[in-house]
């Protein structure tokens, strides 16, 4: 089926750009790094007398949850950088036409596209998170609460903001679907500290515009929810402010939101590049 | 297979950016087996044209049809090789992976596509590149890999924008020696083109299009053999006798020695000079010359059309 095909030649294209192998090695040192200091850290603590189980468990839920914050950054940027042009570069240039003009129908590329980034994603998604969770077992036998449930948040919050992308690719140009993306995640971003914030200081105002920039990007809550799945009650409340504090915690319905929210964006790229004139 | 219904038909295609027109009421038709011109300046509405046939573009109106099935089914493509007029393809491929791309995109089999894929390489002559990546090819090399990929599945009909526009005198005669090929074999190929002495070589029927309509439509032998332009070098031609060459001419010259003047057949030649003669005109030299496309162009197209 010709979506497969394009997927196929996706995942080819995307994992040869300078962008991949650069967030690969990248991901790859910091592992090296991660695990080193980790490392370190867990004989300190271990050889300290005045260590606890509760105290050393926080210890590694806090390392655990600051090197997916990491691995969460990292894989958005990846995620990004490598589809902001997927449809608007071949698009301009014109290499879309040859592409189009063969008997498929169109949604056949964008779901293609689609899936040619969810499968390379999702594989370095699992490499680094993994390689994370890995080491901070492998070291300290400690391991987070639903991780599934995490990881698959985490796994959620990629696969919306490359459909942003793709949408966005489908509409406007390369440089100002980066502008658009860059600009909606940073959107999420302060959000998610204005929101911590309110919730520190018991400010509803600014809970309530926490929940808006939700509302326009989830992306921030499906992280805070996923770092939220991850920490014991006891954990959440040392970690009480930091970047995957949970003060304000995105209640399920936000997910769902997010999840809807992401079919949309999916449907409104296939209804966009039906009608675009190429 | 041979068929009797029209390989292109259109019938009132419009289309509209935002109220500017760039193409009104094309209507024309392409027979099965035909090679068919397409000719008319820049921004004339040629390429729009083509795109609303392969569904790149939406038509504001009107209706069409390619091989019988209306204008955006996209399984009718199976059988449609194109080419386009700014070809860029994944230059990271290299030539096979690229053909074995576009004939999976196909539906190509397998083994069809590995049987076809060196021959169309040979018949392209980029055998020798077949492992190279296109981003190291020429632009001429490109403009042929690209219609190598037109011609994979064996297509009915081949839609060519601007098929020789990189491409030097040796790569130019490749083309239209394929072009004739495929005419030989049945193929309908339509192509849109700016070098009016290939459309001269090549097709059976043109179409001339200017600001987004056609103006008129002929088969080639007729346009070119039904007019005669003759130069005659001819001394103490009297201002009635010139006045007297409009029976046969409205675009009559006379540049000193030289005259010039448009005969509709070449019947009227030996009656030209035996008037010249009677007219006690001194004939020095009597030279009817074809009338080329490119002058036939600038006559019904006009010299303000362009962009």
């Amino acid at each position: 089926m010709s979506t497969f095909v394009i997927a196929r030649l996706t995942f080819r294209e995307a994992s040869r750009r300078w962008v991949a192998w650069a967030a690969l090695l990248l991901g790859f040192i910091f592992l090296i790094v991660y695990a080193v200091g980790f490392n370190e850290i867990q004989r300190g603590i271990k050889g300290d007398v005045s260590s606890t189980p509760s105290l050393m468990g926080e210890m590694h839920n806090f390392m655990l949850m600051a090197g997916l914050y990491v691995v969460n950054f990292l894989t958005v940027m990846m995620a990004v950088l490598t589809s902001v042009d997927t449809l608007s570069g071949e698009i301009a240039s014109g290499t879309i036409h040859s592409l189009v003009t063969k008997p498929m129908r169109r949604w056949e590329i964008v779901m293609g596209k689609w899936l040619g980034f969810a499968g390379m994603l999702t594989l370095y998604l699992l490499f680094m998170a993994g390689g994370v969770m890995g080491v901070v077992y492998l070291i300290s036998g400690y391991y987070a609460p639903n991780p599934f449930q995490g990881l698959g948040l985490m796994w959620l919050n990629v696969v919306l903001l490359f459909s942003v992308s793709i949408l966005g690719g489908s509409i406007l140009s390369t440089l100002a679907n980066g502008v658009l993306v860059f600009g909606l995640y940073s959107i999420a971003f302060i959000g998610g500290w204005i929101e911590q914030f309110g919730s520190l200081m018991n400010n509803q105002t600014a809970v309530n515009i926490g929940v808006i920039c939700s509302l326009i990007i989830p992306s921030d809550a499906l992280w805070r929810r996923a770092a939220y799945e991850m920490q014991s009650p006891i954990m959440s409340m040392f970690n009480r402010f930091s970047p995957f504090s949970s003060g304000s915690v995105p209640s399920p319905l936000m997910i769902i939101y997010a999840f809807l929210y992401t079919l949309v964006v999916i449907a409104l790229a296939i209804n966009q590049f039906n009608r675009r004139d190429l | 297979m041979p068929s009797s219904s029209p390989a292109i038909e259109t019938i009132n295609l419009r289309k509209e950016f935002n109220r500017k027109v760039a193409v009104s009421n094309l209507s024309l038709t392409v027979e099965a087996g035909e090679v068919f011109g397409f000719l008319g300046p820049n921004g004339a509405g040629k390429t729009t044209s083509v795109k609303m046939l392969l569904g790149l573009i939406n038509p504001t109106a009107g209706e069409g049809r390619l091989l019988g099935t209306p204008l955006g089914d996209f399984q009718v493509r199976e059988r449609i090789g194109f080419l386009p007029e700014h070809f860029r393809f994944h230059d990271w491929l290299t030539a096979t992976e690229f053909l074995t791309l576009h004939a999976e995109l196909y539906h190509m089999p397998r083994g069809r596509a590995n049987q076809r894929i060196p021959e169309l390489l040979d018949l392209v002559g980029l055998t020798p590149h077949a492992s190279k990546k296109l981003r190291q090819f020429s632009k001429g090399m490109l403009q042929r890999i690209g219609l190598a990929q037109a011609l994979l599945n064996d297509p009915a009909l081949v839609i060519l924008d601007e098929p020789t526009s990189g491409l030097d005198p040796v790569g130019r005669r490749l083309v239209r020696d394929i072009i004739r090929d495929l005419h030989q074999g049945g193929v309908t190929v339509f192509l849109n083109s700016h070098l009016l002495s290939e459309v001269e070589i090549t097709c059976n029927r043109v179409a001339f299009i200017k600001h987004g309509e056609v103006i008129q439509t002929s088969a080639l032998q007729t346009l070119v053999e039904g007019e005669l332009t003759v130069q005659v070098r001819v001394r103490n031609l009297r201002p009635e006798a010139l006045v007297g060459l409009s029976r046969w001419s409205q675009n009559v010259r006379l540049d000193g020695e030289y005259l010039s003047l448009t005969l509709q057949n070449e019947q009227d030649l030996p009656a030209l000079h035996r008037y010249l003669v009677e007219q006690e005109a001194e004939v020095y030299a009597l030279q009817p010359q074809k009338v080329s496309l490119e002058d036939l162009f600038i006559k019904i197209v006009g010299t303000d059309g362009g962009l």
